[in-house]
């Protein structure tokens, strides 16, 4: 039996480079969840016998310590971790606010879809990085706020693309053929026409991931995001930096995986591409 | 016995930014309980557009003015949580091509069973089970397979029977049948209008035929009604009709049709000329400029659709099988 995610995990299965990318960010993954434990060091712990040592396998900190003695590779994971859970969180946030916004707007169309469209510009409108200082200062420093503001812009591209496919697919007979057999709105738009989106979407929000936590690292690189004692990619490299010339593996450690982390995505976003979408081979 | 369907006076216009475009005019007929009516014109005769105007899937830009009246119910305007409650069940529909009207990600037992479960109240196991009884009825084989299987692994022919299935799930009192066989092979279009015929017979409900090949409506309907530029010009019971056409038109039509026997022609034969664009406004006969037999009369004055003789014979909306035809200059008068 071939089915359409059969077909494309086929093809994905048959692509070298996105199944090397699909390996490199499980690992990555899994890294993050399982290394503390293999680790002895945690994250917040100073060890005041190495600060700032440099990395060595011999001794207890496999990657160095950084300023105050702490683990750098804890730190790392850690760092790791909450750029994944923020990508992966706001991801999928914008996924469903962008697939129910987006069907209705281009299912119910008319004058819903001008004012829902409206709606999006203005959004999209916003000068984000100014935007999200503004919050800041009135709100203060928080992580729920850096989640509502990427939350805030994430979901409007989204809802773009579904939109546009949503007016491709309502044309389409068999839609035709459910209002003729007394098919609801809603049903429908849940069962007839978001499913047929899936495609295209998917494709979109393994590209999403690595750019809200390319974003996510470059807030708290400018100290906008994840505040000490926590850890993010961006946090960390922003404090690496400050120590490029003296300790330089506290910048390239937290950077390397970044660019490893965000390869390794958007290769596996090309391939799935590849894979679901037919017309662009 | 009152009609299942009356439409009285439907007028279908479509606005556009410049002008105004009327694909039916005041088209009145009705479909009696059991009845099988075929309507045969060419394309843009405004056929479909008719009982799309009963289904309510008209395009956003149409308007319909008039009355459809199903059972007790005016379709026209009426709200859509009701319209929902009729269309599907009581009154369903077979659309033109198999290949794209069903959904294409959701298996055949998952549609079949979808219209049960809304209309019927029934849960998806009992919904199941009647679909797979469904696909037997309808001739399809293996149905216990089928049902897990995806649209574009069947055939076309196997489509429009699970299309026709679908249509016949909750016992409808009509079925509207849009040119069900255009996009199908020769061989499979036989069997899919044995098909149809049988589950007619089989279910009782009405059937309203629409299409451009009078061979199907021929097999298939009790009463033809010829539609030319949006309105009906001939309604007759489809043996006389065949015998002796009345409207120029509709012999024009019978001559076309390609015969197996007598001898075997250079070139089939063709009407001349065109249909009037939608959007051209239309005084007296429609036809008049491709008809051999237009006088001046025909050129100013709109023939109306009467009982031969002059008076309205038939029953104008009750559905009687009474010949009535548009025309001044009936064949045979």
């Amino acid at each position: 039996m071939s089915t359409l995610f059969g077909d494309a995990t086929r093809r994905l299965r048959a692509n070298p480079a996105a199944m090397c990318a699909t390996i490199v960010t499980l690992s990555i993954v899994a890294l993050t969840l399982i290394g503390p434990w293999f680790n002895p060091n945690s994250s917040e712990t100073l060890d005041w016998s190495h600060v700032a040592s440099q990395p060595a396998l011999q001794s207890a900190h496999w990657f160095g310590t950084d300023r105050l003695g702490r683990d750098l590779f804890a730190r790392t994971l850690e760092g790791a971790r909450v750029s994944l859970a923020v990508g992966l969180v706001a991801s999928a946030v914008s996924l469903l606010v962008g697939i129910g916004y987006g069907a209705v707007a281009g299912y119910v169309g008319g004058r819903t879809d001008h004012v829902m469209m409206r709606g999006i510009e203005i959004l999209s409108g916003l000068p984000l990085v100014f935007f999200i200082i503004f919050l800041t200062v009135i709100f203060g420093r928080s992580v729920y706020l850096l989640f509502l503001s990427i939350g805030a812009v994430g979901w409007l591209t989204m809802a773009r693309i579904v939109r546009g496919q949503t007016l491709s697919i309502r044309q389409r007979e068999f839609i035709e053929a459910a209002v003729a057999s007394g098919a609801g709105t809603a049903r429908i738009i849940a069962k007839h026409v978001i499913p047929n989106v899936i495609g295209p979407v998917v494709v979109y929000a393994t590209l999403t991931v690595p750019q809200i936590i390319m974003f996510e690292s470059f807030l708290s690189f400018l100290g906008l995001g994840i505040q000490e004692p926590h850890a993010s990619l961006g946090a960390l490299i922003a404090e690496g930096a400050g120590e490029m010339e003296a300790a330089p593996w506290m910048l390239l450690v937290p950077g390397g995986l970044l660019a490893l982390l965000l390869l390794a995505l958007n290769m596996l976003g090309d391939g799935l591409r590849d894979a679901l979408d037919v017309k662009e081979r | 016995m009152p009609p299942v369907l009356r439409i009285v006076d439907l007028t279908v216009s479509f606005s556009h930014p410049d002008r105004t475009i009327h694909a039916v005019r005041q088209v009145s007929l009705a479909v009696a309980a059991r009845e099988s009516v075929g309507i045969v014109g060419e394309s843009g005769s405004g056929k479909t557009q008719v009982f799309m105007a009963a289904m309510g899937l008209l395009a956003p830009n149409a308007r319909a003015d008039g009355h459809v009246l199903f059972g007790d119910d005016e379709l026209l305007g009426l709200d859509a949580k009701r319209m929902n409650r009729i269309r599907g069940s009581k009154l369903s529909m077979v659309f033109q091509d198999p290949m794209t009207s069903l959904t294409p990600h959701l298996k055949i037992g998952t549609q079949l069973a979808e219209v049960l479960v809304c209309h019927a109240g029934k849960s998806w196991h009992e919904a199941r089970i009647a679909a797979r009884r469904m696909l037997e009825r309808v001739g399809v084989p293996e149905p216990e397979r089928r049902l897990n299987q995806y649209p574009h692994e069947l055939s076309g022919g196997l489509r429009q029977r699970v299309m026709i299935g679908i249509s016949l799930l909750c016992d409808p009192m009509l079925v509207i049948a849009d040119e069900p066989t255009t996009a199908l092979d020769v061989t499979v279009q036989a069997q899919v209008i044995d098909l149809l015929g049988a589950m007619r017979r089989e279910v009782g409900m009405a059937m309203v035929l629409i299409s451009h090949d009078l061979g199907v409506v021929a097999d298939l309907c009790d009463r033809i009604l010829v539609m030319y530029a949006g309105r009906i010009v001939e309604s007759a019971g489809a043996v006389e009709l065949f015998r002796q056409a009345q409207h120029p038109y509709t012999a024009e039509l019978l001559k076309c049709i390609p015969g197996l026997s007598g001898p075997l022609l250079e070139r089939l034969p063709t009407l001349p000329g065109q249909p009037p664009q939608p959007g051209q406004t239309i005084e007296g006969c429609a036809f008049a400029p491709r008809c051999a037999r237009a006088a001046a009369r025909c050129r100013t004055e709109r023939p109306l659709l009467e009982g031969l003789g002059g008076a309205d014979a038939g029953g104008h909306a009750n559905g009687g099988h009474a010949r009535r035809v548009a025309c001044h200059f009936p064949l045979s008068l």
